[in-house]
């Protein structure tokens, strides 16, 4: 006795019992013998499960099972729901599939709860076979989304995430969002997260996936995954035509709600980058607004003074501010200010930044415009352009340190973890501060002002435009160390690419060349590439200083190479 | 099914029935969160939740809680079926059943449950025949507690 003969008999009896069967005892509520029934459909499907020719023996009696039996009582909707079960999941016709999923449709607009909920977690299970048959139940779905039951709404999210497609991700986002405001809090991370990972994938414009982050955001932020804020300024940040909207969007979120975490986070990191938008006038996407420099930076010191931010919070905002001091136009006081406050901060992550930024200010000025310029676009999982800006901080502590000896094996040991960290996986913000071997150094910086440049600036190279100034530093504490900025300036008209500065100095004397500020120097007098050479002459040789050049300009390759003749002797005495 | 519990609205266990074996220390464990689960709800909500790996479906009646834990694949509405008919016995045997007559008469109702359910599944779909099945072991029980005397016994008068 195997499935091809106990079939048809079973077939045969539930054929019976369902046509011509009835006896008050086992009967309920004009249903013959459900128990019996259900006993008989739930061992034809699994019998039928796998197997074309039961489930084709099978295909008459369900759909007369499906049609005949009466539904108004608990009993016969017990029945037909062992029976849509049945032909889910044994190989019924497609036609069958189709009235199982209508029969569920049904069961949805059926006033008992048991019922709809019952309905819900079947249609889960057939969303991903017969996903058409599904959306056409969509509308029903939604209306159970308004459910005070938090079982019954439970199912309806899970459901409704599952049949969001590119065609109604728009309505399904609205629908969703509301649900989001009025949910209980057990189903609010499921949900955010369900709308963000609906919004990556069915997105249909840039702005409106970066609108519904922003509505989430400030709806459920405390409630969203961590990644969100890495996932957004990048969205963002790739979103060039975007930037001034963005920018205004986020920074009218802030000036009403400073508390949900990543929110603020993603609007500090914006207000930095894009600041200089935000201050410009009018946007046609959005309301005019008229924002001063004043309350965009009072805004950003009440960040960071609140309670209710992180301390990642914090930092973001401070490197905000510090970003913007390039970008407005006003005299930088307040900012300075700021970050010298911060100096002593107790949070020792605020208080590296914040030191760092100082000697920003102070020592290298020359050198803050490029390394607070606009970020390039960051790939995520961290590549070459978060190493470069993670090279430029390293140099910007390295150049820092007024230690004795050269670090130099400090120096080499940086940049192979540079390196060898090109292939971890890492996403953290871009604003990651240095490795932290130099901070030691860092703290114990003394806060002098800056050593005595009584060395004249040089003008070593000009031609066609493009000018190399050399200007010397001689740190008092080191007397064998010599710092020399090379700043090449274009005043042209056409920008300078693929501009390296090569160095080469006697052998008694030790070079090191750091990493420029970058390899364009824009026309213009645009901001120009500086970059550091470190010479250490312990011997006090007559220092010589041979310079190659090798970049293109005008549509030309050109490469030079020249010694630097007339060098003070303050330089090497 | 798994399990069936009865539980009062105050809490108190009246009747409990497992089809599945586990310590007494785990079956205490699991009716206790079931108990506070069940009664933490409203009343306007669904009747069936999902606890652990099973589904509880419960219903109220009167007092009473009646609780059973089933299967993914088993059917919901027709264990809501089943606990209504095991409802329908106990009334037809008790003549209009309340808390006090399972309270004094649990073991009553325990033979009726067995009569019913084997295993944990149906076994007898009819329900005159449950009850006939209880009432003949109800006389067997009347005849073995009669009084009878020696000569009766033997089998003289």
């Amino acid at each position: 006795m195997n499935a091809t003969t106990v079939v048809p008999q079973l077939v045969q009896i539930l054929r019976t019992l369902v046509m011509t069967g009835y006896s008050t005892e086992h009967s309920i509520s004009g249903v013959s013998d459900p128990f019996l029934q259900v006993q008989i459909l739930r061992l034809l499907r699994i019998l039928g499960r796998n197997h074309e020719e039961s489930s084709e023996t099978m295909n008459d009696l369900l759909a007369q099972v499906a049609t005949n039996t009466d539904t108004s009582r608990n009993a016969g909707n017990a029945v037909l729901f062992e029976t849509v079960l049945t032909i889910m999941d044994t190989r019924s016709a497609a036609g069958l599939r189709v009235l199982a999923v209508n029969i569920l449709g049904r069961f949805l607009l059926n006033n008992d709860k048991n019922i709809r909920y019952v309905a819900l977690t079947s249609l889960l299970r057939m969303v991903q076979s017969d996903h058409s048959a599904v959306q056409r139940h969509r509308p029903t779905v939604v209306e159970c989304l308004r459910e005070p039951d938090a079982s019954l709404s439970r199912r309806a999210l899970e459901l409704s995430l599952a049949l969001v497609n590119s065609s109604n991700v728009r309505a399904m986002t609205q629908e969703l969002q509301s649900f989001l405001e009025s949910c209980p809090p057990d189903l609010r991370a499921d949900c955010a997260s369900g709308i963000l990972l609906a919004a990556e994938r069915f997105a249909p414009t840039k702005r409106w996936h970066i609108d519904t982050i922003l509505r989430v955001l400030t709806t459920a932020g405390t409630h969203v995954r961590d990644d969100a804020v890495a996932n957004l300024t990048q969205l963002i940040g790739g979103a060039q035509e975007l930037h001034a909207y963005s920018v205004r969007r986020l920074y009218s979120a802030l000036a009403e709600d400073i508390s949900q975490q990543p929110l603020v986070q993603v609007a500090a990191w914006c207000i930095g980058e894009y600041g200089d938008l935000l201050l410009e006038g009018s946007c046609e996407e959005t309301e005019p607004l008229q924002v001063k420099e004043e309350e965009v930076l009072a805004l950003l010191e009440k960040v960071l003074q609140s309670h209710m931010s992180l301390p990642a919070t914090r930092g973001y905002a401070l490197t905000a501010l510090m970003k913007l001091s390039t970008r407005l136009r006003g005299d930088n006081n307040r900012i300075r200010q700021v970050v010298s406050i911060y100096g002593s901060c107790v949070d020792v992550e605020l208080q590296q930044r914040a030191v760092e930024y100082n000697t920003l200010f102070r020592k290298y000025d020359h050198m803050r415009a490029a390394i607070l310029e606009k970020m390039p676009l960051v790939e995520r999982g961290g590549t070459q352009d978060e190493e470069a800006k993670e090279s430029k901080e390293a140099q910007l502590s390295e150049a820092a340190l007024v230690s004795t000896e050269p670090p130099a094996s400090k120096l080499l040991d940086l940049l192979d973890l540079l390196d060898s960290s090109s292939g971890a996986a890492q996403p953290p913000p871009p604003l990651e501060p240095s490795p932290g071997g130099t901070l030691g150094h860092l703290l114990d910086l003394p806060c002098a002002s800056p050593a005595p440049a009584s060395v004249p600036n040089l003008r070593v190279f000009e031609r066609e435009g493009l000018q190399l100034n050399l200007s010397f530093v001689r740190p008092p504490e080191t007397p064998a160390l010599l710092l020399i900025t090379v700043t090449a300036v274009n005043t042209s008209g056409a920008d300078v690419t693929h501009f390296v500065c090569q160095a080469a100095v006697p052998k008694s004397c030790q070079l090191q060349l750091q990493a420029p500020s970058g390899d364009t120097v824009p026309a213009q007098g645009g901001l120009p590439v500086t970059q550091l050479l470190r010479i250490f002459n312990p011997n006090k040789a007559p220092l010589r200083l041979k310079l190659r050049l090798t970049y293109h300009h005008l549509g030309q390759s050109v490469q030079e190479i020249f010694e630097v003749n007339n060098l003070p002797a303050e330089t090497w005495q | 099914m798994q399990f069936m519990l009865l539980f009062s609205r105050q809490g108190k266990l009246r009747l409990q029935k497992w089809y599945v074996s586990l310590s007494d220390r785990e079956k205490k464990k699991i009716t206790r969160e079931i108990v506070q689960t069940i009664l933490a709800r409203k009343p306007k909500m669904c009747s069936f939740l999902e606890w652990r790996d099973l589904k509880i479906v419960y219903k109220r009646y009167a007092s009473l809680y009646f609780c059973c834990a089933i299967e993914d694949q088993e059917n919901e509405l027709i264990t809501l079926e089943i606990i209504h008919r095991y409802v329908e016995l106990l009334d037809k045997y008790f003549g209009s059943v309340c808390e006090l007559d399972i309270i004094f008469n649990f073991e009553k109702a325990y033979f009726i449950l067995d009569e019913f359910l084997l295993g944990g599944e149906v076994q007898e779909t009819s329900k005159k025949n449950v009850l006939k099945a209880i009432e003949q072991a109800d006389l067997l029980q009347e005849e073995a507690e009669t009084p009878r005397s020696v000569l009766e016994e033997i089998g003289l008068t």
